[in-house]
């Protein structure tokens, strides 16, 4: 068997930078910008390499079987290279956001950036997995190493505590896949995603049935804890609330764009032939998810934990295409409902990310407070409140966020052109509910502030990296065309 | 691509113009507030040049074009004196198809006129606030409002017209929770989720309409590819659509933002929301929910009539009771508007010209009664019509506008408000049959409330000596800014009633062209009376 090192080129270029990072840190210890531009120069060149691993067609490679007919365990195509840069998008992003972080000394800087490249490792390869087996071992690369950072705030106990109820809930959720994934092997008797859909449509032994539900839903149920769905979200908004901030904007974006992308590739590609059970089976959760956590949204009066209820109603929005999958199976519209549901990822992490930069730009290596702390916010920083209420219109689904507007355009013209009507008028209520918080938390902004005090300086490189998120959601608001064909099949 | 043509750069510049103004005066310093509400007018009055200039396109169209259609439909419902169509965003069906034609005509100058007169207004008056926001913000976000209201008057393809729907909303949150009254966070909230409610429906339908008619160009949509849906898929879009236009309108029982948003938001916040963004709801009822799918039209078009005409005789009732001036305005608009949905409800041309002058006139008069309101609550600093006695010894100028206004508002013929409504009920009476008959005879009904609260409001406010509040006005008289902004809409008041050409001139083609549309849907054993 040959090895097709050229795809596997970002993975190494991730795995490297990360233990450059390391190795930085101990050759010049305390050098935190030193580390730092390694950490970043490494991410941009994984992004480097994840196009140029595009140069001459897709590629596979781990393969068995015949030549014509092989089952490739890494699939570096056109989707996979999307996925990887958005995972180095996100990572180039939470590692200026972290700046504040690591100047206050809680951390580390070499181990922190160390911990964030591994994960953008497993990034990497998640989009580009081919069989169960790589597709859990990525996820819970990614997963890994966020146990620790999460729990980076040591003085502080509500860090403690968000770490260990992430690990143990994150440790259960992949024992849970671990297992659905061994009974899937069990009835399939292969792991391979193209393979194991074939086989479940034409089963062996009618027998089987019962144990291939079990299984997917033993493996869905995992994956939804991953993308904290309702029901198995009640670790995120402590968890959220007790990281330092720029990991709680990893979470919310790279880390759910994992379990986005896991899911997609277990329920629409592996369980194909069962569209007509998992279908159905997400739309509830698409439906209880998003209901859920705007409602609980609504009663919110901590800023971070209001953007992890959003981001929970949000896992419902860009699930909610997916739900349509009984009415679509084997039309040529299931592409459609995928493309909506990344496209709606790709516009999420763009104005998650300037939402979550606007609160470190604002509250610096602190926690994210309440909302009251935030008035006279757009007085003293006019261009971070700026920034700030584009991304919140855009979490919205509104102008002048325009590209969360095109975002709710493509989830609902995706559901009806999936026959599933009445979850695109489920979807539409919800965005009415959304509101409600979302200009409540812009709002905070405006009010007067008790006692005007000039707060710290925002550092140069926070405010270029929310310049940055902030100018991509627009050019993206003006230009949805562009996420929309970069994410055709 | 061609070069553009002078018809579509002016097309263009009623939109960019007032773009590039809101992004102007909201980037000038603070020390240049003043400076930049002035630009910010600049700006407002290119927008107004342009929008007046189109006219000039207006011969491209005659009554010859729409007479060479020897259709069994006729005419198709929509031809553009000048448009512009450029690709956008191909993958959502979206293409940026802006034109203008008889129908939308009047409504564009209205709004771009009255933008215009806000801003004027602003660059003397601009509201107490607490926190940062200032004037030259306020200017900025009329004109961003303006942006909306236009490009949803101007969109020829209803993805777009969705997405020029939604741009107004936030800018009008902000300035009814920034700019607003003692209680404006709860009523702008509530104007906000009530509205949005609306354009998340219109989404549905929009969608609804675009994946079954597999085009979501307007002309197309309106000649042709939107009857021929199938029924069942004309009612649901109808319905989807006529609810997201009836909360914007506001039809009763969707109605309940209104007083509040009315009675919080600042002057210009008002006369903006009363003036010209209720259109946007029956200028879409008539262009896109009954051109788009007539069928639906004529199932619902009944229950619409009747809701419309619960609304004429609702708001009616509602203001003989109101004690406060701007609610009292407020509920009058539910009664004129309900005369502009009795008319589109008849599906026929008559109605249909009844609603657009009464959408026109509405705005004129409506516009000039909330510039008057804020003035006296401005000076007075009190709404309550118990303490305004007397304003006609303190004040008469503004007592004899306010009373001007207020005849105008009650529909006395000659000026701008009687045309609206009574061929609102003429065209109810065309329509013949039990049914109709009694919803006009209910409809004029309403017209004599009308006047009765007018006439209440009028005692109320000019007559008996002055009270405490109304002694202490001032200032006595009326700015220069004040006459600038309130004079066109006294003049237009008066040239619209007695010449009501120059509204209906314009759309006696297209509304014929609609009628026939609507007729050929409707079903062959009659509707419902």
């Amino acid at each position: 068997m040959t090895i097709d090192h050229l795809a596997l080129l970002p993975a190494y270029c991730a795995a490297g930078a990360a233990v450059l990072a390391l190795l930085t840190d101990l050759v010049v210890p305390g050098r935190r910008a030193g580390v730092l531009a390694v950490s970043a120069l490494g991410a941009a060149v994984t992004g480097v390499a994840c196009w140029w691993a595009l140069r001459n067609g897709p590629k596979a490679t781990f393969c068995t079987g015949d030549p014509g007919a092989a089952a490739c365990s890494y699939l570096w195509t056109e989707r996979a290279a999307l996925i990887g840069l958005l995972f180095v998008a996100a990572t180039l992003t939470v590692l200026a956001f972290s700046v504040p972080f690591l100047r206050s000394g809680q951390a580390p800087a070499g181990e922190y950036c160390f911990l964030l490249l591994a994960s953008l490792t497993g990034g990497v390869v998640l989009g580009a997995s081919g069989d169960l087996i790589t597709l859990i071992i990525a996820l819970e690369t990614v997963t890994l190493p966020l146990y620790v950072l999460v729990g980076f705030r040591r003085t502080v106990a509500v860090s403690v505590e968000a770490a260990v109820t992430f690990f143990i809930v994150s440790v259960i959720s992949t024992a849970v896949t671990l297992l659905g994934a061994a009974l899937l092997y069990a009835a399939a008797g292969t792991v391979h995603i193209g393979a194991l859909a074939a086989s479940l449509a034409e089963p062996t032994d009618p027998r089987l049935g019962p144990l291939v539900g079990a299984a997917s839903v033993l493996v869905l149920v995992g994956l939804a804890f991953k993308v904290a769905a309702v029901p198995f979200h009640a670790w995120a908004p402590s968890t959220y609330d007790g990281a330092p901030l720029p990991i709680a904007a990893y979470l919310s974006t790279a880390s759910k764009l994992g379990g986005i992308i896991a899911l997609v590739i277990v329920a629409v590609q592996a369980l194909e032939p069962r569209h007509a059970i998992v279908g159905p089976a997400l739309a509830v959760m698409a439906t209880a998810t998003m209901t859920t956590g705007n409602v609980v949204a609504l009663r919110q009066r901590r800023m971070v934990r209001l953007l992890a209820w959003s981001s929970v109603a949000q896992a419902g929005y860009i699930l909610a295409p997916l739900g349509a999958l009984a009415h679509a199976s084997g039309r040529e519209v299931v592409p459609v409902l995928v493309a909506a549901t990344l496209a709606y990822t790709v516009f999420y992490i763009a104005m998650e990310l300037g939402a979550f930069g606007s609160v470190v730009a604002l509250r610096g290596a602190g926690d994210g407070g309440a909302l009251e702390d935030y008035r006279g916010s757009a007085r003293r920083r006019p261009w971070v409140a700026a920034a700030f209420v584009i991304a919140l219109a855009g979490l919205a689904g509104l102008p002048p966020g325009l590209a969360g507007l095109f975002a709710k355009v493509t989830i609902v013209r995706g559901l009806l052109d999936g026959g599933a009507a009445w979850l695109a008028i489920v979807v539409a209520i919800n965005a009415v509910v959304g509101l409600a918080y979302y200009v409540r938390a812009a709002l905070a902004l405006f009010g007067t502030a008790p006692e005007v005090v000039r707060p710290a300086r925002v550092p140069a490189v926070v405010g270029v990296g929310l310049t940055a998120v902030t100018v991509a959601a627009v050019i993206i608001g003006f230009a949805p065309q562009v996420v929309l064909d970069a994410v055709q099949p | 691509m061609r070069p553009l043509t002078a018809s579509q750069l002016l097309l263009l510049a009623t939109l960019v113009a007032p773009a590039v103004g809101a992004v102007v005066a909201a980037a000038m310093p603070a020390r240049a507030d003043r400076l930049a509400r002035v630009v910010a007018a600049a700006f407002a009055g290119i927008a107004f040049v342009a929008s007046v200039w189109l006219v000039a396109w207006r011969g491209n169209i005659g009554w010859f074009t729409y007479g060479a259609f020897d259709t069994p439909t006729g005419a198709p419902a929509l031809i553009p004196w000048a448009d512009l169509d450029l690709p956008w965003v191909p993958g959502l069906d979206l293409r940026f198809h802006i034109g203008v034609d008889g129908i939308s005509y009047p409504l564009i100058v209205l709004t771009t006129l009255l933008t215009l007169l806000c801003a004027i207004y602003t660059c003397r008056h601009v509201p107490e606030t607490e926190g940062s926001p200032r004037g030259r913000h306020l200017a900025a976000l009329l004109l961003v409002i303006e942006v909306g209201i236009v490009g949803v008057f101007l969109a020829l393809d209803i993805v777009l017209f969705f997405v020029f729907f939604e741009v107004v909303l936030l800018p009008m949150y902000a300035v009814i929770a920034v700019w607003g009254g003692p209680a404006r966070r709860a009523a702008a909230r509530k104007f906000v989720l009530y509205t949005l409610l609306g354009s998340v429906l219109l989404l549905v339908g929009v969608f609804t309409v675009v994946a079954s008619a597999g085009t979501a160009d307007l002309i197309e949509l309106t000649s042709g590819a939107g009857a021929a849906m199938p029924r069942t898929v004309q009612l649901g879009a109808f319905i989807l659509l006529a609810l997201a236009f009836a909360v914007k309108s506001p039809l009763w029982p969707l109605h309940t933002w209104l007083p509040d948003a009315h009675t919080e938001a600042p002057t210009v916040g008002s006369v903006i929301l009363a003036g010209v963004l209720l259109k946007m709801g029956t200028y879409g009822l008539l262009r896109v929910a009954v051109g788009v799918a007539p069928a639906g039209a004529a199932e619902v078009a009944p229950t619409m009539a009747v809701l419309a005409v619960a609304a004429i005789i609702v708001g009616s009732l509602v203001c003989l009771a109101q004690n406060e001036l701007k609610r009292l305005i407020a509920y009058s608009s539910v009664g004129h508007m309900g005369f502009v949905l009795l008319g589109i409800a008849t599906l026929t041309a008559t109605g249909f010209q009844a609603a657009l002058i009464g959408n026109i006139a509405h705005g004129i008069i409506t516009g000039l009664l909330f510039f008057l309101a804020g003035a006296i609550k401005d000076r007075a600093h009190t709404g309550e019509l118990a303490q305004l006695g007397g304003l006609r010894e303190v004040s008469p100028a503004l007592a004899g506008l306010l009373g001007y206004a207020a005849i105008a508002s009650l529909g006395l013929p000659g000026l701008a408000g009687f045309w609206g409504e009574a061929f609102a009920v003429v065209a109810a009476f065309q329509r013949g049959g039990a049914f109709w008959i009694t919803l006009g005879a209910f409809a004029a009904a309403g017209a004599a409330l009308a006047a009765a609260y007018f006439l209440r409001l009028l005692r109320l406010v000019t007559h008996g000596s002055a009270a405490p509040a109304v002694a202490g006005l001032a200032p006595r008289g009326i700015g220069g800014a004040e006459w600038l902004s309130w004079a066109p809409l006294v003049v237009l008041a008066l040239a619209v009633g007695l010449a009501p050409v120059l509204v209906v001139g314009f759309s006696q083609d297209p509304v014929t062209a609609l009628e026939q549309v609507a007729t050929a849907a409707e079903p062959a054993q009659g509707v419902a009376e």
